[in-house]
C-alpha cells in the first residue's frame, strides 16, 4: 500500500519503497499583492503502480503541487522549498537540462484541455511522436508508427489516417485520448493527470476514465489524479489525499477516507454533494463561507473560520494551533479520534444514508 | 446564512393554481445556419440545435432539462425567454401565443419570465454597482414599488442573502458564489413566474454550489416560482427538479416525473447516461450495484444528425427499423403516467447491474479482453 506520511517537526527521511516522495513541501508565489503561500508544508509518498487521488477545491494547491513535480512553475515569481524526491533523484534543485529528460519520459501529465495543451500547429501524430524521438532516439519513422499504434490503443478509429489530422479535426473526447495516447508513449513510470474528464460530457468521462485504469494495468504506470469531482476520486483512486488551502487535511485508501472520513471538510464536501442515491427532498448541507485567500490565509487550522466543530475541541486551540496530519490514515484536525468516529456516526453519516 | 432569509409574502396574483400549465412549447425547432463559400456566402447546411420538441412546464414546478454538450438544452432555454426567434413551432405562455410577439406585445410577460446564467463572471456588467445591477430590470419595466426601488434592493439581496449594506459594491468584489447569488436577486427583482436558469451552479466549487442549488430551492418553493432548470449534471438535476426531460441532439428523448427517471429509465441513452455518472459509494456492500454501460465515441455532428432515432449511432440494440422511422415520444407500457419515452426498443425499467456490462469503446473491448 501506498504510505503518505507527514510530519510535524524535522523531516523524515523519505521512504524507501516510495517511488516519488514530497517532503515538507512549500510553494510561494510573489504577486503585487504580496505572498501567496500555495503550498504550505505538503508531505506524501506515491508507490509504483498505485493511484493517488488529490482532491480539493479550486485554489487547494492541488495543481500547484503537480505542476512543481514537473518543474513546471516560473522560476522567477516562485520560491520552492522541501524535497521532490523521484527515485531518489531531487527534483526541487535539478537542473532544467535534467528535468527535460524526465519530461514526458519518466513522467508524463495529461491537462484538463485538451484543445489549449495540444498544438493547433503540428498534426496530432507529430506532436505523439515527438518525445518517443527525443527521448527513445527513435528514427521519425518509427516515432510515427508507434504514434499510429498508441492512438490505435487509445481507441482513435482509423488511427493511420486520423494521426495526419490536426488537433481542430479531433471532438474533444478525441483529442482527451490523444493527449493519453501522448502521455503514455515513452511508458512513463508516473502519470499526472490534472482535471483530465472536467471538460468532457458524463458519457465520454466515463469511457475515458475506464480506459486510464484499464491503461493503467497494462502499463504499471503510478498516477496522481487531480480533480474536484469526488465521484471520479471514488471511481479512479487506490488512496486519497483531500487537500485544503494549501495542505493537506486527510489522508488514507479510498474505502477509509470515503466510507469513514474524519476531517470536517472532507464531512462537508460529502454533505454538500447531491447524489443519485440520496434523498432529493432533504436540502444540502454546504459548507459554510467561502475558501480563504492564500495571500493572507488563517491562523492556526485554516479550516476553522468555516469549521462548525470548533467549540467541540474547547479553547482558542483551533485559531492558534496548526494540527499535524499523522502518517498512513489519518486527519489534520484537533478533535480526537474518539470524537471524529461518533461525530460521525451519529451526525454526517445517517444525513448521508437518509434514503428517499 | 442562507438559513433565516425573510422572505415576503407570495404575491396576491397566484390566481394561477399550481398544476396548472404555465408554458406550454409545441414543436420547437431552431436551425442556425451554417454559412460558406467565396465570394458569396451561401447557406450550405444547418446545425439542427433544436429539432422539434414538446415540453410543459406547471405553475410552481420545477422542470429539468439534462443532457451533454450540443443537444440543445440551452439553445432552448434561450429560445423560450425569447432571446432567439424560433424557427418553427410555438410557444405559449399561460395560454397566450408569444412564438413571434413583437417588442411591444412581449414587455408584459418579458417581466414574468427571467433568467439566471451559468458564468457569475460575463454575466455581470463590471461597470455598474450590485444596486444598479439588480435595479435594472425594475428601471427598464418602469415599476416603482413601494418605498423605492433601492429598499427593494436591500430586500432582494437579503433574500439571497448578501449583505444590504453591499448595494453599492461592484461585482468584482464578490466571490464566485456571492455573484450568482446577485444573478439570482436581479432575476427575482421583477417577481417572475417562470425562472429559466441555464447551468446556474456549474462554474461554482462543490461546497458553494451547494449553497446556490440550496437558495434557488428555497425561493421556488416558498415564493412558489416555476423553473426549467437547464444543467448537465444528473445529481443537480435530481435534487432540483420534479420533472425531468432528458435531451439528446435537438430532441427530446425521454421526459418523466424524476423517480421514473432515475430508477426506472427506459431509453437506452437514459441508462448510459445514469450509469456513467461517477458515484461515491458511502454505504458500503449492502447497496446493488449499479449497470455500466460504455458508449462508443461522441456525439455525432447536429449538422448532419442520424436518420430515425438519433441516438442509432451508439446504441447497442439498434436495429434497422431505427434508421427508417423515428420513434415517437409516447408512453409505453409499464411506465407511469407522464413518463413518456422515444424508443422502438425500450430497456427494462430498472439501473440495477447485468449479468453482462455493456462495453462499445473499442479500445476498452480490445483492453479488457486481454485482462480476462
Amino acid at each position: 500500500m501506498t504510505t503518505l506520511t507527514k510530519e510535524a517537526g524535522a523531516p523524515v527521511p523519505a521512504d524507501a519503497d516510495a517511488f516519488l516522495s514530497v517532503r515538507d513541501l512549500h510553494v510561494s508565489f510573489k504577486t503585487e499583492d504580496g505572498i501567496v503561500r500555495a503550498v504550505d508544508g505538503l508531505s506524501f509518498d506515491l508507490e509504483r503502480g498505485r493511484t493517488l487521488g488529490i482532491v480539493g477545491e479550486s485554489g487547494s494547491g492541488k495543481s500547484v503541487t503537480n505542476l512543481t513535480i514537473l518543474g513546471l512553475h516560473n522560476p522567477m515569481f516562485t520560491t520552492v522549498e522541501g524535497e521532490i524526491l523521484l527515485e531518489g533523484q531531487e527534483l526541487t534543485t535539478a537542473r532544467e537540462s535534467e528535468l527535460e529528460k524526465l519530461r514526458g519520459n519518466k513522467v508524463a501529465m495529461i491537462f484538463q484541455d485538451p484543445l489549449t495543451a495540444l498544438s493547433p500547429y503540428y498534426t496530432v501524430g507529430r506532436q505523439i511522436a515527438e518525445p518517443y524521438m527525443k527521448h527513445m532516439g527513435a528514427s521519425k519513422k518509427a516515432a510515427w508508427e508507434r504514434a499510429v499504434e498508441m492512438l490505435g490503443k487509445v481507441g482513435i478509429p482509423n488511427p493511420k489516417q486520423r494521426a495526419k489530422d490536426y488537433p481542430h479535426q479531433f471532438s474533444g473526447g478525441m483529442r482527451q485520448r490523444a493527449m493519453i495516447a501522448m502521455a503514455l508513449v515513452c511508458d512513463p513510470d508516473l502519470l499526472i493527470a490534472d482535471e483530465p474528464t472536467t471538460a468532457l460530457d458524463v458519457t465520454v468521462q466515463a469511457q475515458i476514465l475506464d480506459l486510464l485504469k484499464d491503461l493503467q494495468q497494462e502499463f504499471g504506470s503510478a498516477i496522481i489524479f487531480i480533480t474536484h469531482d469526488l465521484g471520479v476520486i471514488a471511481d479512479m483512486a487506490d488512496d486519497i489525499m483531500v487537500m485544503y488551502a494549501g495542505g493537506a487535511v486527510e489522508r488514507g485508501t479510498v474505502n477509509e477516507v470515503l466510507r469513514a472520513p474524519q476531517h470536517p471538510y472532507t464531512w462537508g464536501l460529502l454533505n454538500s454533494m447531491p447524489r443519485l442515491d440520496s434523498d432529493p427532498n432533504a436540502p444540502l448541507a454546504p459548507i459554510p463561507g467561502t475558501p480563504p485567500s492564500l495571500l493572507n490565509p488563517p491562523s492556526g487550522c485554516r479550516f476553522h473560520p468555516r469549521c462548525t466543530f470548533q467549540d467541540r475541541v474547547g479553547g482558542t486551540r483551533c485559531v492558534t494551533e496548526a494540527p499535524s496530519l499523522g502518517p498512513d490514515r489519518s486527519s489534520a484536525c484537533h478533535l480526537t479520534a474518539e470524537q471524529k468516529r461518533t461525530i460521525f456516526l451519529e451526525e454526517i453519516k445517517p444525513r448521508l444514508h437518509q434514503r428517499p | 446564512m442562507t438559513e433565516d432569509l425573510v422572505l415576503p409574502a407570495p404575491r396576491e396574483a397566484a390566481a394561477d393554481a399550481p398544476g396548472e400549465p404555465l408554458l406550454v412549447v409545441e414543436g420547437l425547432v431552431k436551425h442556425f445556419p451554417v454559412k460558406g463559400g467565396f465570394p458569396i456566402r451561401r447557406t450550405v447546411g444547418q446545425v439542427q440545435a433544436v429539432d422539434g420538441i414538446d415540453l410543459t412546464v406547471h405553475v410552481g414546478e420545477s422542470f429539468g432539462l439534462v443532457g451533454e454538450s450540443g443537444c440543445g438544452k440551452s439553445t432552448t432555454g434561450r429560445l423560450i425567454t425569447k432571446l432567439l426567434e424560433p424557427t418553427r413551432g410555438t410557444i405559449s405562455y399561460r395560454g397566450k401565443d408569444i412564438t413571434h410577439a413583437r417588442r411591444k406585445q412581449l414587455a408584459p410577460i418579458r417581466s414574468e419570465i427571467q433568467m439566471i446564467f451559468q458564468d457569475p463572471y460575463s454575466s455581470l456588467n463590471p461597470r455598474q454597482t450590485v444596486g444598479k445591477i439588480i435595479s435594472g430590470p425594475m428601471e427598464v419595466n418602469g415599476i416603482h414599488p413601494e418605498g423605492g426601488r433601492e429598499k427593494r434592493v436591500r430586500e432582494l439581496l437579503e433574500i439571497v442573502g448578501l449583505n444590504p449594506e453591499h448595494y453599492n459594491r461592484f461585482p468584482h468584489e464578490f466571490s464566485g458564489g456571492q455573484r450568482q447569488r446577485i444573478g439570482v436577486a436581479r432575476a427575482l427583482a421583477l417577481e417572475p413566474k417562470l425562472i429559466v436558469a441555464d447551468e446556474p451552479v456549474s462554474a461554482l466549487d462543490v461546497s458553494i454550489q451547494a449553497q446556490v442549488v440550496n437558495l434557488l430551492q428555497k425561493v421556488q418553493r416558498e415564493l412558489g416560482i416555476a423553473f426549467l432548470f437547464i444543467a448537465h449534471d444528473l445529481a443537480v438535476v435530481r435534487h432540483f427538479s420534479q420533472r425531468v426531460a432528458v435531451m439528446y441532439l435537438g430532441k427530446v428523448i425521454e421526459v418523466g416525473d424524476r423517480d421514473s427517471i432515475y430508477t426506472r429509465p427506459r431509453h437506452p441513452y437514459t441508462h448510459a447516461l445514469l450509469s456513467a455518472v461517477p458515484e461515491v459509494n458511502v454505504a458500503g456492500e449492502d447497496v446493488p450495484q449499479r449497470e455500466r454501460i460504455r458508449l462508443a465515441g461522441d456525439v455525432p455532428s447536429p449538422i448532419a444528425p442520424p436518420s430515425g432515432c438519433r441516438f442509432r449511432t451508439r446504441c447497442w440494440k439498434a436495429q434497422d427499423k431505427c434508421a427508417a422511422e423515428e420513434p415517437p415520444l409516447v408512453r409505453l407500457a409499464g411506465n407511469h403516467e407522464g413518463h413518456l419515452t422515444a424508443c422502438h426498443f425500450p430497456e427494462e425499467p430498472t439501473i440495477e447491474a447485468r449479468d453482462k456490462d455493456i462495453v462499445l469503446d473499442p479500445a476498452l473491448v480490445a483492453l479488457e479482453e486481454t485482462d480476462d
